[in-house]
């Protein structure tokens, strides 16, 4: 790892800052997206399929042309066309969902069908309501799982679609405890406290676009493609966003609001309404699991097969790779994995939150603690037994793997040494209590980014790096981390973040962000001060020099590069009611050098309250008849409020990266991984009784009774 | 836009802390979007505009309330104070700088809503109200104790997707002068967290 600190300086990588938005966040004076005010801006709506699957016959906007204020309806009858053909800058096609109004076919309820703009939002919205679309419906398959034979098997973003070592059914066979079991995960939505919120306009020949987003360069890149207009006509910003969880990359919503700007000629907004983001905001696929593990007599594993079943669109592939976590957490001599997908008549899901590890954790950690009770082994001992050398399926070496230390220190500070093993026999009045443990891992990469550093004339310096900050601190963490590089106090950094005109970065996504921006930042500034070493003095323009990890990140050796962590949880049970109640929560974490220990205790908090959420609460319902959700708004959907999370403490083992050039691993994700689990496991530990179906209702508690 | 009296139209003189702003709204406009598009005041978020989320909390006449099922039409005559009007002047309300200096938010878009939710809830209880997690709610028996379930309850009017509730209850109760049961409070003396290093 490579020194930052000279001399007397304290490191400001590692020491608690608040955010250096922070007043303007508590004061209300931060601005997002949907709140920067535009001259002559008009207000979009959009209008949403009211069918699941068949064709718009008809789009009768007249009647709302002659309304007050209406200024045009845009749709499939007289949209510009867009072009689909082409890769994004992850890598991936789009989602056909973004090119809206190019057809007339509508392949999932709450489609986008138009786009109506006014001159105010009372308007635009009376008269999106009163747009009447006919249609010609046909009948639609929501139903998940079922049977489906139809089902293939597909990379996603935890790999490949399939792996397989070994013979299963042998070692099964060989095996002196064996566990089968099916495990199952609802529907769940991201919900960004910040609907999606955009405006865009044309200003002096370049297409302006402010927006809510996890990457402005993700979002310019693709409108560039989709209206075939140079890159650099194209200026995307998003300074201040309300959360995101992998939510906000390209939506419909930016792609109608630049239709409209373009065809109005001035600037337009459209902004998401909470119920329509049920439909265009992507979410996570539900999943159906199938775990079987053997093992020897002293439960070291013998079999390993983790197959997922999750559902995506018909217009657009997403898998949700369930499987991919036991590619990291355990060996054995037979291991297999599979992801599947199914399409159905439903929208596209999408990246939320651990995508993969956290459904797919939820079933391996639940499934790891049911096999050591079966062999009569601590489920912490259990997994001590099972740590792999090296990758399970790749074979390569991890760079760090400290998952032990977190279990030690954890367990230490829970008290799971004075924990009873057996399960339904801790009565408190009418609750039963258990406690419950699981692991989490998350993959830790890094991407190419560039980055722009400026000694200015007065002495301070600026940093220009198209990060995002969607609430995880960055733009504090990148301060610290410049901080260092120059090696001046913090409030001598200034971090301007959120533009693609400051060049390509890595997007907020996959726990990789910081690392990334970071890195970029690091080697920027190294440079600058070498030129700051030949003392030549400094212009007032100050001096820049820029940065390009492409090459550095590229060269990094091939290894198993992964976060990990400890889930504790201790949960009291209702026998009457049936409703579960988390009381305390721990996560120890080794997830890499940590740069703001303030910022990344809420984190990882907010991950583990995820995961209680997760377990507890989310479930988003389908309508087989209908095609379209129950109660699609947060009455209906239900996340973790204050009064349902307790005390949840996260805190973490030394863990540096040897290969990032400030030790950062990422910590975005872990925090939800194994949570769930980890619930679960409590509540079986209180009840007796095992539940494999999330979130654990207060119905599924009743029915499934207790052996207390 | 048309100027009052009209069918649609009228105009109403709102009192926000403590400045008077009259102007014309369109009969539908809820006090949140006069707040956000009429009178440029963007502090006031909007998370759900349904009433279930209460990003839009202001207070009126004192008392917490979700604006974005408040006509504006309907406001007037009403004290009302926003995110924009609880400092005084360049001095943070406590609320606002425990909520700064203990991180009790990540994304900042609940956080209006929050400061402003706290803000009435410290209020609330000194004026003896219980609430669903009061033990003794007989009038004599003055004010609960402010326990950390007594702020996680009074609180959960306003979600925060970001998960940022254990150092929200720390904040408010720093704000309302208690020690927390919410845990220790990062940094402080009793913080047993491990540092950097200490383990592993």
């Amino acid at each position: 790892m490579t020194a930052l600190t000279t001399g007397a300086r304290a490191s400001a990588v590692g020491t608690a800052h608040t955010r250096v938005e922070g007043r303007d966040k508590v004061t209300g004076a931060a601005r997002y997206a949907g709140e920067i005010p535009f001259d002559g801006l008009a207000h979009g709506w959009l209008v949403l399929s009211t069918i699941t699957r068949g064709r718009v016959l008809s789009v009768d906007a007249d009647p709302v042309l002659g309304m007050t204020g209406v200024l045009t309806v845009l749709h499939h009858g007289n949209a510009p066309r867009v072009d689909i053909d082409y890769t994004g800058v992850l890598g991936m096609p789009p989602d056909p969902t973004i090119a809206v109004f190019q057809h007339d076919r509508v392949p999932h309820a709450g489609w986008p069908v138009a786009l109506v703009v006014a001159e105010t939002s009372e308007q635009a919205r009376e008269a999106a309501e009163s747009l009447v679309v006919r249609y010609e419906e046909e009948a639609h398959d929501v139903t998940f799982p079922g049977e489906r034979p139809d089902a293939s098997t597909g990379p996603g973003p935890g790999g490949p679609g399939a792996t397989e070592k070994g013979d299963l059914e042998a070692e099964l066979a060989a095996s002196a405890f064996v566990l089968d079991a099916e495990y199952s995960t609802p529907e769940e939505h991201h919900n960004s406290m910040e609907p999606h919120a955009v405006t865009a306009l044309w200003d002096g020949g370049r297409l302006e676009v402010v927006d809510s987003n996890q990457g402005t360069v993700w979002v310019a890149d693709e409108l560039a493609k989709l209206f075939s207009l140079d890159p650099a006509s194209v200026r995307v910003r998003s300074e201040h966003v309300g959360g995101g969880f992998g939510s906000k990359g390209v939506r419909a919503h930016q792609v109608a609001a630049v239709m409209a700007a373009t065809s109005l000629s001035r600037p337009v907004r459209v902004v998401m309404t909470r119920r329509q983001m049920f439909s265009l905001a992507g979410y996570r696929s539900p999943t159906t699991q199938r775990v079987r593990l053997g093992a020897d007599a002293e439960g070291r594993l013998r079999a390993l097969e983790h197959r997922c079943l999750s559902r995506t669109s018909t217009v657009y592939e997403f898998i949700e790779s369930g499987a991919g976590p036991a590619r990291v957490m355990y060996d054995a001599p037979a291991h297999h994995t599979e992801n599947q997908v199914v399409e159905l008549d439903v929208p596209s899901p999408t990246f939320m939150r651990a995508p993969g590890e956290a459904p797919g954790s939820f079933a391996l950690e639940s499934a790891i603690d049911e096999l050591a009770e079966q062999c009569g082994i601590d489920p912490i001992e259990l997994r001590l037994r099972n740590e792999p050398e090296v990758g399970p399926v790749s074979g390569l070496p991890f760079s760090t793997r400290n998952l032990p230390a977190c279990f030690r220190e954890g367990a230490r500070r829970f008290g799971w040494a004075d924990r009873d093993p057996r399960p339904g026999v801790r009565r408190e009045g009418r609750w039963l209590l258990g406690t419950g443990t699981a692991a989490a891992s998350f993959f830790a990469g890094a991407a190419p980014s560039t980055a722009a550093v400026t000694a200015e004339a007065d002495g301070t310096f600026t940093v220009r790096i198209n990060a995002a900050d969607i609430g995880t601190g960055a733009r504090t963490a990148l301060t610290l981390v410049a901080a260092d590089a120059f090696e001046v106090p913090t409030d001598r950094v200034r971090v301007r973040i959120g533009d693609s005109d400051f060049g390509p970065a890595m997007i907020a996504g996959g726990s990789m962000g910081t690392r990334s921006w970071a890195w970029a930042v690091t080697a920027a500034a190294g440079e600058l001060r070498e030129r700051l070493s030949l003392g030549d003095g400094i212009p007032p323009e100050g001096i820049t020099v820029r940065s390009d990890t492409t090459e550095a990140v590229g060269a990094l050796a091939q290894k198993e590069r992964h976060s990990f962590g400890a889930q504790f949880a201790e949960v009291a049970v209702d026998v009457a009611t049936g409703e579960v109640r988390v009381r305390r929560m721990l996560g120890v974490f080794a997830a890499g050098r940590i740069v703001n220990p303030l910022t990344a205790r809420g984190q990882f908090r907010g991950g583990m309250i995820w995961g209680i959420s997760m377990a507890l609460h989310e479930e988003a319902v389908r309508d087989r008849n209908t095609g379209a959700l129950y109660g699609a708004d947060l009455a209906g959907y239900h996340v973790a409020t204050n009064a349902d999370v307790p005390l949840v403490e996260a805190d973490w083992v030394d863990d540096p990266d040897p290969d990032d050039p400030v030790g950062i691993k990422g910590i975005g994700e872990i925090g939800i991984v194994g949570a769930a689990a980890a619930v679960a496991n409590a509540v079986w530990h209180a009840t007796g009784v095992r539940h494999r179906a999330l979130p654990i209702r207060p119905d599924r508690v009743l029915t499934a009774g207790t052996r207390a | 836009m048309a100027t009052a009296p009209s069918p649609t139209y009228s105009a109403v003189t709102l009192n926000i802390n403590g400045e008077k702003h009259t102007l014309t709204v369109d009969h539908r406009t809820t006090l949140l979007d006069a707040l956000r598009e009429r009178l440029d005041m963007n502090g006031t978020k909007k998370g759900c505009d349904q009433g279930q989320c209460g990003a839009c909390t202001v207070l009126i006449d004192k008392r917490r309330a979700v604006s974005c099922l408040q006509l504006a039409v309907a406001a007037e005559g009403r004290e009302i104070t926003t995110i924009e009007g609880v400092a005084e002047g360049e001095q943070l309300h406590p609320v606002q700088q425990a909520f700064l200096d203990l991180d009790g938010y990540q994304c900042g878009y609940c956080t209006p809503g929050q400061i402003c939710s706290a803000v009435a809830l410290i209020e609330e209880h000194a004026a003896g109200w219980p609430s669903a997690v009061t033990d003794d709610v007989r009038p004599e028996a003055g004010p609960p104790p402010l326990t950390a379930d007594e702020i996680r309850e009074r609180m959960s009017g306003n979600l925060c997707r970001c998960g940022a509730y254990v150092s929200i209850v720390q904040a408010v109760a720093r704000a309302a002068g208690i020690a927390s049961e919410a845990g220790p409070v990062p940094g402080s003396a009793q913080d047993g967290s491990t540092r950097e290093g200490a383990a592993a």
